[in-house]
């Protein structure tokens, strides 16, 4: 594959003295399309915070498109879209238009306006997940699914080279779902766009995904999902805690 | 009757300050609607009585009443107790509310004191609560030009920092923004308004002022623009209406302009309803 864009070496975690992750060796090449999956508490929102520097690693170190993480300044070339229910404020006015504007504010940097550019980057953002009948809606009118979509809009319009999705189809129906993992195929093959996706849809992941990496608090395997499918169920319900009924949809 | 507004200049200083505050509350009240701190705005007005209590206590005892006047003492007092409530915020992180009651509290027993140093309740007292239409000083009224000045700036250069930190503020914070310095900067603002609309609304109905308009414009906006834009438009419809009933039926404006509000946000839900029941007829048929 190609050159690693995050490389984490021997990362290790704890939150005041809860061990969430530990001695993490992990790297994501270029154009993969990598599937994080682990049990409830695995650490696998603690990954990403790590990743995305709002947690700093108590032990070893992170690099991001090969600079160390302190030194790091292109977080736009992130993006990232967060288990969106505990996040957003859904309940007031704003705009689809206004939501996905929000994807550039950094990039426009301090004391300086969206330009007609802007505008029209935005425009693209949102038609690019299928939306653009429902720019100048509110983002609390629409189906969760929808809404879904927006928040990609908006990691998608600075135009990142690695989106990290946390859990995204949560409550959202099966048919959108179907239709979001479409869209996930397809920026990663057309646009090259580079995935992280946190999800316990591990069946549809086998499908899709370059990489399966299954973490509880130790980075327990990191593959292809061929290899990751002729894991025995005894090795999955190791690291799992329990056993687990792996359902494929290859047939 | 409006004649009169323009024919004293003191109805004149209020009319103008009247518009003034109808245009920067909404507008500060929109984001602090979204940010769910309504409550701040309230006991931050409640600090801003106990500074105003201080100057009327120095103007009445001491000399230095001619420089620091209730207005300015005020105008201190808000920002001080502004950055106050981000301290005990921070704090007290898993209880971010209780800095409210703390500093609502700290805010009228300071005030208590005071006006029992200074020898009790007065009929200047009484208008600060209530809100006056003939309160307002031509050098007042010059603070509040230049309050609003400040406060239109502020918000118009950081406005796209302001309304993502008031959605999405991990998504702020992850992006690089300085979530706390900016939210610092709000606050501050806040506490001038307060002390800028304190004249006019009183006290006790400042947050009033900052808070109704909004929730009447969110049943029926479109996006967060619109949603500002109506905010002021309600905002300044319940000044003018009530500035002008409150002189003419000698009431404190304070309750006037609210009740206008409240009429609004009736409205405005009643209106929400009949489009509803509207568009279900259309798809019956
Ligand atoms: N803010 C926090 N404070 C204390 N413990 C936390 C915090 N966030 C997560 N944890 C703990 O860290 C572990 C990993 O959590 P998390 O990364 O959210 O797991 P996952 O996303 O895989 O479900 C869990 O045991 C969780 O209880
Ligand atoms: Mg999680």
């Amino acid at each position: 594959m190609h050159d690693p864009i995050v490389t984490m070496k021997d990362v290790s975690y704890a939150y005041e003295n809860k061990h969430a992750l530990n001695k993490i060796n992990f790297t994501i090449s270029q154009g993969s399309f990598i599937g994080l999956v682990g049990p409830n508490g695995g650490g696998k929102t603690t990954l990403i915070k790590l990743l995305l520097g709002i947690l700093k690693p108590q032990h070893g170190s992170i690099e991001l498109f090969g600079v160390p993480m302190n030194k790091f300044k292109h977080w736009n070339k992130i993006g990232f879209v967060s288990q969106k229910a505990n996040a957003f404020n859904l309940g007031f006015p704003a705009s689809v238009q206004e939501v996905v504007s929000m994807g550039l504010t950094a990039k426009v940097g301090y004391l300086k306006f969206f330009t007609k550019e802007h505008r029209q980057k935005i425009e693209k953002a949102v038609a690019q997940v299928g939306m653009s009948e429902y720019l100048h809606e509110n983002i609390g009118d629409l189906s969760g699914g929808q809404q879904q979509r927006i928040f990609i809009a908006r990691a998608l319009v600075s135009d990142p080279e690695l989106l990290i999705l946390d859990e995204p189809t949560v409550g959202v129906d099966a048919e959108n779902v179907k239709k979001f993992y479409d869209l996930l195929h397809q920026l990663n093959n057309d646009s090259g766009i580079t995935l992280l996706l946190v999800t316990h849809d591990i069946g549809t992941m086998t499908h899709h995904a370059t990489d399966i990496v299954c973490l509880n608090k130790h980075l327990h395997f990191h593959g292809n999902p061929s290899e990751f499918s002729s894991l025995s169920d005894k090795d999955l319900s190791h690291f799992y805690g329990h056993p687990l009924n792996l359902v494929t949809h290859n047939h | 009757m409006i004649a009169n507004f323009f024919e004293y200049e003191f109805l004149r200083n209020t009319f103008y300050t009247g518009l003034l505050i109808g245009l920067i509350a909404p507008l500060l009240g929109t984001f602090i609607v979204v940010r769910r701190l309504s409550l701040i705005a309230d006991a931050l007005s409640h600090v801003t009585l106990a500074g105003i209590a201080f100057g009327l206590l120095l103007e009445k005892k001491y000399i230095l009443g001619g420089v620091i006047t209730p207005f300015y003492a005020g105008m201190g007092f808000s920002v001080i107790g502004s950055v106050f409530i981000e301290r005990l915020r921070s704090v007290y992180k898993a209880y971010q509310e209780l800095a409210i009651p703390i500093i609502l509290s700290g805010g009228v027993g300071l005030s208590v004191i005071f006006i029992s140093l200074a020898n009790g309740f007065n009929t200047d007292l009484y208008n600060y609560l209530f809100g006056s239409v003939s309160a307002v000083s031509r050098s007042d009224l010059y603070s509040i030009i230049v309050i609003t000045v400040i406060v239109i700036t502020v918000i118009f250069l950081f406005y796209k920092e302001l309304f993502m930190l008031s959605f999405d503020e991990e998504h702020a914070v992850v992006s690089g923004i300085h979530a706390k310095r900016i939210h610092f900067l709000f606050i501050v603002l806040t506490a001038l308004v307060i002390a800028a609309s304190i004249r006019i609304v009183g006290v006790l109905l400042v947050s009033a002022l900052m808070t109704l308009p909004v929730a009447a414009s969110i049943r029926i906006a479109k996006g967060f623009k619109q949603t500002i834009v109506l905010s002021i438009i309600f905002g300044e419809i319940s000044v003018i209406i009530g500035l002008i009933s409150g002189y003419y039926f000698e009431i404190p404006p304070g309750g006037t302009i609210v009740v206008t509000s409240i009429l609004i946000l009736l409205l405005s839900i009643s209106i929400k309803k009949l489009k509803f029941n509207l568009s279900r007829k259309k798809a019956i048929q």
